[in-house]
């Protein structure tokens, strides 16, 4: 019975905290409080600006470093805010975004693709020896075995696909096969579908090594980005090809959709948008679910149309200074990229695969043990990420006006990384939005076009300033992750 | 006396030459919190993964209802209604509250995510743990404190219908308030009728909320006792020695195994 006491004091101890902390309990009105609460646009604002404060600023710091270069370079030359200057972005732009857009998956992961650029123009260089040739099928001059060689690995990176159940990189591989098979290749459009079919083979090989062999994809894809320079002057026998003739593939980087359609693009986008997010907030509300205030969705996608109509009404202009013939509409380069932003957007945040590949960037042994099978996550993330480098090397070729023989090398990747980290993509995995790549983009392609319109100012301020923006981006990230931590 | 839902018996682990557990015998009854405690070392974690499928078994029976069983993998663990809830919690940082909870098992409509439903189910979840410490389910689990990130690791175990969960040292980290709400938490999951294993060092814990204990030895089951006939003493001493007064291991088994 002595024995029994023992413990009484110390239940006692414990059940007045227990009382205590139940009392503060009571001072909340309901639990989940926050969930369940209407909210007025000033406390949705002054949520908004707590969520700032503590850590998740979200595409703000990247938006407001695109203003302040805006600014900046309005005031450098008045030509920077021009029609036909700014008509101009988005083709100078569009390969950083598309591969930066593809590094978003992997970057989630924590993991890095240091091949994509230099991928991206390998997969541009088979399509256009394919088309040049007639057909990679019928040889390339001066590479007899490449032919063969390409095709024994696609097809072994259509069987390894499956393997590791990525089925949409192998269909995409197989697409590529068929086309390469048929020799379809020789037409502009097809060569591409078969380079990006090209990207997925080798995104699968990538995430292949690096989740089943367990090589860091930072080794993986260093290697492949020196080796791919090399295929790069297989490819192409040595010689550059210049793609300014194939009206389809010049076009990505350099056409416009026609006014009507422009205008066709912006309300379905933007009415899309501003009617999802609006449904989903009355519906939410109505059950009672954690939703944003109507007030807010509303401001916000507001703005979003102000700008984008703005936009569209100013793109829609002639912007050609030459009387001849006249330039206006959306920029293929803007509104492509864009399309795919909104389906990775989806694809992250409405698909079981998507949550997958954020659990297990944010915390892979979490995610291994609620039965998510990992390796898959990665292989496919890798296969994406390829995917879309090799549509971003077809851009990169459409600017620069043809296939080089450095294509892809150099800066780009680092870039397109940089793209990504400035719009708000953690290094670290775990967080980031297909958002930040494109906005991130502009802010990367903004610097060199405004110093560009100063002569004065030579190309050596170029890389210092990226540099310096990136770093500030960084700085940022890194402060905005030690609040989060602290609070 | 009620059935154990979970049964072992006579269960024998060797890895090589080492013999970690010797004729272990383990029950789980359902709405009661068993204590498992022991020294390190003692075999309490290798028990656990050959529950759980991690580590095969040498000898011994596992039985699931009055049912044989035989878990070859977590997955077959979780299959029977058996949950575990590890020490480092295994949360994905980045995800809210609910995304954690549904991790793996989604619940989708037209093939996308319905996040709606399950915000609501794991509102519902918490709800019925009367999980009051939580503003909102869809807070992203890094900002919250270590009692609410155990509180969701264990409303995400046993939101799939468990009916036994193993919670590995659920207050280790945790501040006074912080550990009262997860003994809380952890009665309550007994008082709904699921069978509870608390692994733990502390024995004002393993006191305050267990129903029995089963003191582990040098890999041998050195007694097990009800918490309400025996003292912290008793049982501080069964994990120390093996033996106290008239109740735990004969002295020279106790001995031997030194």
């Amino acid at each position: 019975m002595t024995d029994n006491n023992a413990p009484t004091p110390n239940d006692g101890a414990q059940s007045t905290g227990a009382v205590k902390s139940d009392a503060d309990l009571a001072n909340r009105s309901t639990s989940f409080a926050l969930d369940i609460e209407h909210r007025s646009l000033q406390q949705a604002l002054t949520g908004y600006w707590n969520k700032i404060r503590t850590g998740d600023p979200g595409a703000l710091p990247s938006i407001l470093g695109l203003v302040v270069l805006g600014v900046i370079f309005a005031q450098v030359s008045s030509r920077f805010l021009g029609k036909a200057n700014i008509g101009n972005l988005p083709g100078q732009g569009a390969y950083i975004a598309i591969i930066a857009l593809g590094l978003v998956f992997v970057l989630l992961l924590g993991e890095i693709d240091l091949s994509a650029g230099t991928l991206g123009g390998m997969c541009a260089s088979f399509a256009a020896q394919g088309i040049v040739s007639h057909g990679i099928k019928h040889g390339i001059p001066g590479s007899n075995l490449l032919f063969p060689i390409l095709l024994a690995a696609m097809i072994a990176m259509v069987v390894m696909g499956i393997w590791l159940k990525t089925y949409l990189g192998a269909a995409m591989v197989v697409i590529g096969l068929i086309v390469l098979v048929a020799g379809l290749d020789q037409h502009v459009i097809f060569a591409l579908v078969m380079s990006v079919g090209i990207g997925a083979a080798v995104g699968i090989f990538v995430g292949f090594l690096v989740a089943k062999i367990g090589i860091p994809s930072f080794i993986v894809t260093l290697a492949f980005f020196l080796a791919w320079q090399g295929v790069v002057l297989f490819a192409l026998n040595g010689n550059p090809i210049g793609i300014n003739n194939y009206s389809f593939w010049h076009g990505l980087a350099n056409d416009n959709m026609s006014p009507a359609w422009s205008w066709v693009f912006t309300i379905v986008v933007v009415g899309g948008y501003i009617l999802y997010t609006l449904l989903h907030s009355i519906r939410a509300q109505a059950r009672g679910l954690a939703h944003d205030a109507i007030q807010l969705v509303l401001v916000r996608g507001g703005l979003i149309a102000i700008v984008a109509i703005v936009i569209t009404i100013l793109a829609n202009q002639n912007r050609n200074p030459n009387p001849q013939f006249k330039i206006q509409g959306l920029p293929w380069a803007a509104t492509i990229p864009i399309s795919l932003m909104i389906v990775c957007t989806i694809v992250l945040t409405k698909t079981t695969w998507g949550r997958h590949l954020f659990a297990t960037g944010g915390n892979a042994e979490a995610a291994r043990r609620a039965g998510i099978d990992v390796v898959h996550i990665r292989v496919s993330a890798f296969a994406a990420s390829s995917a879309l480098a090799a549509l971003g090397g077809a851009f990169l070729a459409s600017q620069t006006g043809s296939v080089a023989l450095d294509l892809g090398a150099g800066n780009i990747l680092l870039f397109a990384v940089a793209a990504a980290v400035i719009g708000g993509t953690s290094l670290f995995g775990g967080r980031g939005k297909p958002r930040d790549a494109i906005i991130g983009a502009l802010v990367i392609v903004i610097i060199p076009n405004g110093l560009g319109l100063r002569p004065s100012l030579p190309a050596q301020y170029q890389n210092v300033i990226t540099g310096l923006v990136l770093l500030v981006a960084a700085a940022v990230d890194a402060l905005s992750r030690r609040r989060s931590r602290s609070s | 006396m009620t059935q154990p839902i979970l049964e072992i018996k006579g269960l024998n682990k060797s890895f090589g030459p080492v013999h970690v557990l010797h004729d272990v015998d383990f029950n789980v009854y359902p709405g009661e919190v068993t204590a498992l405690v022991g020294d390190n070392g003692a075999g309490k974690s290798t028990l656990v993964k050959c529950i759980a499928g991690i580590n095969s078994i040498d000898s011994g029976t596992v039985s699931w209802e009055g049912k044989e069983v035989h878990i070859s993998d977590p997955r077959a663990a979780a299959a029977l209604g058996i949950e575990f809830v590890y020490q480092d919690l295994a949360l994905a940082d980045n995800l809210d509250i609910t995304q954690n909870m549904f991790l793996g098992r989604e619940i989708r409509r037209f093939g996308f995510l319905n996040d709606g439903e399950m915000e609501r189910k794991a509102r519902e979840a918490l709800a019925s743990l009367s999980v009051r410490t939580v503003s909102s389910v869809r807070q992203v689990v890094a900002n919250l404190s270590g009692g609410q990130r155990q509180t969701v690791a264990i409303a995400k175990a046993v939101l799939w219908n468990s009916k036994v969960v193993f919670l590995d040292e659920p207050t280790a980290a945790l501040g006074v308030a912080q550990t009262r709400q997860v003994l809380d938490l952890v009665r309550r999951l007994a008082d709904q009728g699921l069978g509870v294993v608390l692994i733990s060092h502390n024995m004002n814990d393993v006191m305050e909320v267990a129903d029995r204990v089963i003191a582990l030895y040098l890999g041998r089951v050195a007694a097990e006792v009800f918490t309400k006939d025996s003292s912290t003493t008793q049982i501080v001493e069964l994990i120390t020695a093996g033996r106290s007064g008239n109740i735990g291991l004969a002295a020279h088994t106790a001995n031997q195994s030194i």
